[in-house]
């Protein structure tokens, strides 16, 4: 079990580095497909932001922050959101994941777009959950 | 007895080695992974689904399925850690 640290160093970094930590997984998972980066990576960038915050604030006040019913329903969120939007495309009369038909605009860009937002968030949840079990585990 | 598991290694090893020698040189423009498909992709994928990046664009689009797969290996490597270790904290527990 972790607990707060003691050192004020850590966690005053801690609060200043984690928006911007997050911020930058945002951003890699919005601009996955004009530069490089994408859901996986994004999503590990936030994953990674939460487990500092986990590391220097304690495990408790992470979970107040995170809880667990959250993490359990992002886990499957995720890939509910990608196949889902396969699935929309099935729905709306071409292939399954075939993006060309969604009503919105450059649909191949943005159907993309909302795949890797749902890889992004099932990684991020998956980093999460794995890292609170072995810190659990005894 | 020990020094079985050696010679397999080196065996395994040597075979795989023989096997890689047959492998094209690194960057042949006429490898069979650079004549097949990815010209292909590096002509029309801007075209075909207005994204900068090719990677992104094969990963995500041309291969959706691939990654769906992945998304689905992650996603089921976070519930079995969550099976096995969730169910050890309840024994100790009680």
């Amino acid at each position: 079990m972790i607990r707060r640290q003691d050192s004020i160093i850590i966690t005053t970094l801690t609060r200043l580095l984690t928006p911007f930590i997050q911020l930058f997984g945002l951003y890699v998972i919005m601009h996955g497909h004009s530069s490089p980066g994408g859901g996986f990576q994004g999503g590990v960038i936030l994953g990674a932001g939460f487990i500092l915050l986990a590391i220097s604030f304690g495990i408790d006040e992470a979970k107040q922050r995170f809880s667990e019913g959250v993490v359990a329903v992002l886990t499957s969120g995720g890939v509910f959101i990608f196949a889902g939007v396969g699935l929309l495309c099935l729905i709306l009369g071409a292939n399954y994941l075939d993006y060309g038909v969604l009503p919105v605009m450059e649909p191949r860009s943005m159907g993309m777009l909302g795949v890797e937002i749902g890889i992004g968030i099932t990684v991020m949840a998956v980093m999460v959950s794995i890292f609170r079990d072995l810190l659990t585990f005894e | 007895m020990r020094y079985l598991y050696v010679i397999i290694t080196l065996v395994t090893g040597l075979f795989l080695i023989y096997g890689a020698l047959d492998m094209p040189r690194w960057g042949d423009p006429r490898s069979p992974a650079s004549v097949n498909v990815s010209p292909r992709y590096i002509e029309k994928a801007f075209e075909e689904t207005a994204v900068p990046n090719i990677v992104t664009a094969v990963l995500a689009d041309y291969r959706g399925y691939d990654t769906l797969g992945e998304t689905t290996v992650i996603f089921a490597a976070g519930i079995c850690c969550l099976l096995i270790l969730k169910r050890r904290k309840e024994e100790v527990g009680t």
